[in-house]
């Protein structure tokens, strides 16, 4: 397996506030992290930290050997960081098709291969960024950060607010290109099972550190276990 | 947490800070201290009044405009025709003046109520070109380029007349600054307030709570109109005369410099803005006639670039 | 369309709005009962917030009819819609980035009550008003952030706030477009029963992806497709109606549905 993404006593945050400390985590190729905990645990905050978007105070972090704490932000993608924040940031002035062309790199994943895993966003090539609906945008997030051909996907919560019928598509898409290409990704998701199903590995944060580290079948096969560190009533 | 918690979250905005009075009491005492400055506390008293009318609007409620110089002129002609026509009661023509500018500020608002920043500036700019062209066309009421001149009005409160010291010039503006100041304050920090803060950040979310937008942002406008109009009239009755340099181009853009300085959103801005910008305005002048606009600019670079706070903190310039 | 004359308090009669060549809703008829638990879903880009948009008078239809409580509002202003009790949520929250929690729903409240227009009271002078926000910031776990300004809160209270605004508005006719989408898993459930233990005349309309949650809430639903009306129905029939699990459930349940 390796050692393709390691994290080190990570710690992170915004201007003087300390989010997250000493978080350690490290994932194989082709392995997927369930990225869990409570809501303002620093779950977001580790992930726009790996895409450069958080300073870090300390720590570092490596992909594929090579030490990605110290690129800036903008160089991430092209050290293979594909992004997918919270909170979408689609270019709205550009068309569904500028979006894609904009960030695009030489890969397998390329402009044609995503219309096909997201048919809507192909019926809307021509639209602009404003004019999509909510869950439009969201899949052309992920449409756009699978285009940058990357070697680890960052999705957080990237589920949100899209029809069951493309969640499942969705699901079943990145457990198939995690397998056959190797691609490591980081999800963070409010239902943890959906998750978990498609993930190795699971890390909870609580208040900024790692509470619980293990395969994600150990937690999945535990609910008393989950529910107790998420605070999850189900 | 609860109970008293909240109440006096809320309330703690509208308080009266330890350091208002003092602030205020400082100002009043600066003319009798020092004599020779009343002049130019004059000057500031009346540019901070106009500050914080545009404040209002801006800062508050988020309408850029860059002609409110067209209220300020507007009150300063009225002053000027109502003592040479009418009466030379300046309290009388403060209040005519007002009303005057008030009306205008009324009719233009229905301009500004739509459309993008940048076309809201082009509006505003023109509405104040427009009244300088018609002041200077209807030269027999205005006098033109000559201006009115030669004003004098009756003393203040029937008692202080005004002096060549400007010593009762300088209360006078002071005493109407401070009025209106006040009611701006509870203005801002009323419900009134909180709801053209919400017009502001966020108009979409404002009509969908109900907030009838056009309404609140017709009153605004009238009653900061109105403020500036209060401000050209002292213009007028503090000098004795009045020409169409107050429709200036720059008088609206001083002033809009000035709520850089003293930043927009907290009324005292308007205040520290005038203060900061006329002293240096006169230190510089006097030190360099020919390059003070330089010297002037160069603040207001470094102002922005390493922001108001930071300014006062010489040791965090460089620190990212 | 029902033959039992139910109390119907929000009706889109036969609304079409075209942006250009494009039609986004096409020929929408939907009937909101009184004390409704109603929900709308379907396939993203289906045209359930442009219908929310031309119910609260964001957008103005191409054609068509809106009734509030027998009242024609087609041409109503969007803020005299609030006035008579038709408040909407936002699916990207719509928040006042200066203002904390407490300042923006005392806003509310007042704005709400009458006092937007009192120029001269402190916005907290009120006891009536202060109470009501801190009901809800207790209610929407927003105590603890009620000081902090919006800009700087965390996206999962953004949500939270956004859905305490519209409750600040004591709705009669509720519209909530994607509430749950960004609050953490443990606090949706309890979200949306506060939204369903509203007062039995309070009719809501919920647009959500999250099936657990749609289906334990809602007692009728309607499905849009490609702006138009493909169905509506009780929660079971819309389960088990293949065309749905087509185009927008999946098939991957079976009995159970597919969680969003």
């Amino acid at each position: 397996m390796g050692d393709f993404l390691r994290v080190d006593g990570l710690s992170a945050g915004y201007g003087e506030a300390v989010v997250l400390e000493g978080v350690s985590l490290s994932l194989g190729e082709g392995q997927t992290l369930a990225l869990l905990g409570r809501n303002g645990t620093g779950k977001t905050t580790l992930i726009n930290t790996l895409a450069g978007a958080t300073r870090m105070h300390a720590g570092t972090i490596a992909l594929a050997g090579q030490p990605l704490h110290t690129l800036p932000s903008y160089m991430r993608a092209a050290a293979g960081i594909g992004w997918v924040p919270q909170e979408r940031n689609i270019f709205k002035s550009l068309t569904v098709e500028e979006n894609l062309t904009a960030v695009a790199r030489p890969g397998r994943w390329d402009v044609k291969r995503v219309y096909e895993m997201f048919p809507r966003l192909a019926e809307r090539k021509g639209n602009l960024g404003t004019q999509l609906s909510g869950g439009e945008q969201q899949m052309l997030a992920v449409a756009r950060a699978l285009v940058v051909n990357p070697k680890l996907l960052l999705l957080d919560e990237p589920l949100e607010g899209l029809a069951p019928i493309i969640v499942s598509e969705l699901l079943k898409t990145i457990e198939r290109i995690t397998r056959e290409e190797g691609l490591a990704a980081i999800i963070v998701e409010q239902h943890p099972e959906a998750i978990l199903r498609i993930s190795h590995r699971a890390v909870v944060l609580d208040r900024g550190m790692v509470v619980h580290s293990s395969s994600a079948d150990k937690l999945l096969d535990s609910p008393v276990l989950l529910s107790k560190l998420l605070g999850v009533a189900r | 947490m609860t109970g008293n918690g909240a109440q006096a979250s809320l309330l703690r905005a509208s308080r009266v800070k330890k350091w208002e009075p003092v602030f205020w009491l400082l100002a009043f005492a600066v003319p009798v201290v020092m004599p020779s400055e009343a002049l130019i506390v004059n000057e500031i008293a009346i540019v901070a009044l106009f500050a914080v009318s545009l404040d209002l609007v801006l800062g508050y409620s988020g309408i850029v405009s860059l002609g409110h110089a067209a209220f300020f002129g507007l009150g300063a002609y009225t002053a000027a025709l109502f003592c040479k026509h009418v009466s030379p009661d300046p309290h009388m023509g403060l209040l005519v003046s007002m009303g005057a500018a008030a009306v205008l500020g009324f009719a233009a608002s229905f301009t500004v109520l739509r459309g993008s920043d940048l076309t809201r500036l082009m509006v505003t700019l023109g509405l104040a070109l427009i009244l300088l062209e018609l002041a200077n066309k209807f030269d027999d009421i205005t006098g033109g380029t000559d201006g009115i001149q030669g004003l004098v009005f009756s003393p203040v409160l029937g008692k202080f007349e005004f002096d060549l010291a400007g010593r009762v010039a300088s209360y006078y503006s002071l005493a109407v600054l401070l009025a209106l100041f006040i009611i701006a304050r509870r203005i801002v920090h009323s419900p009134f307030g909180a709801t053209l803060e919400a017009i502001r950040d966020n108009r979409l979310r404002a009509m969908a709570i109900g907030i009838p937008v056009h309404a609140r942002l017709i009153a605004v406008y009238t009653i900061a109109a109105a403020m500036a109009g209060a401000a050209g009239a002292l213009f007028t009755q503090t000098s004795g005369f009045s020409s169409l340099d107050v429709f200036e181009f720059h008088r609206s853009a001083d002033l809009m410099l000035m709520l850089v300085v003293g930043g927009t959103g907290w009324l005292y801005g308007g205040v520290v803005g005038a203060i900061v910008f006329k002293l240096l305005q006169d230190f510089l002048s006097s030190q360099t006639p020919q390059y003070w606009s330089f010297w002037l600019g160069l603040f207001l670079v470094v102002l922005v670039l390493v922001g108001r706070d930071r300014l006062l903190k010489p040791w965090t310039w460089f620190k990212r | 369309m029902s033959g039992i004359t139910k109390d119907i308090v929000l009706s889109a009669q036969g609304l079409v709005k075209r942006f250009g060549g494009i039609v986004a809703t096409n020929n929408v008829t939907l009937d909101l009962r009184r004390g409704a638990r109603h929900a709308l879903i379907g396939p993203n880009g289906a045209g359930k917030t442009t219908l929310v948009n031309l119910l609260t008078g964001v957008l103005a239809p191409t054609s068509g009819r809106i009734v509030l409580e027998g009242e024609d509002i087609t041409r109503l202003a969007p803020h005299k819609r609030v006035q008579r009790g038709m408040v909407r949520t936002f699916q990207i929250s719509q928040l006042f980035a200066s203002m904390t929690p407490l300042e923006t729903l005392a806003l509310v409240v007042s704005q709400h009550r009458g006092l937007g227009a009192n120029l001269w009271q402190p916005l907290g002078a009120r006891a009536d008003v202060v109470q009501r926000c801190e009901e809800l910031l207790r209610q929407f776990h927003l105590v603890e952030a009620m000081d902090v300004r919006t800009e700087h809160l965390a996206y999962g209270k953004r949500r939270l706030l956004e859905i305490a605004i519209a409750l600040a508005c004591e709705p009669r006719v509720l519209l909530l477009d994607e509430p749950v989408a960004g609050v953490p898993a443990g606090e949706r459930e309890e979200l949306l029963q506060t939204v369903a233990a509203l007062p039995a005349d309070v009719s809501v309309l919920l647009i959500e992806h999250d099936m657990d949650l749609v289906f334990s809430f809602a007692d009728r639903m309607t499905v849009l497709v490609n702006g138009g009306v493909l169905v509506e129905g009780t929660p079971d029939e819309i389960a088990r109606n293949d065309e749905v699990k087509a185009v927008y459930l999946g098939h991957d349940a079976g009995n159970e549905v597919a969680h969003g």
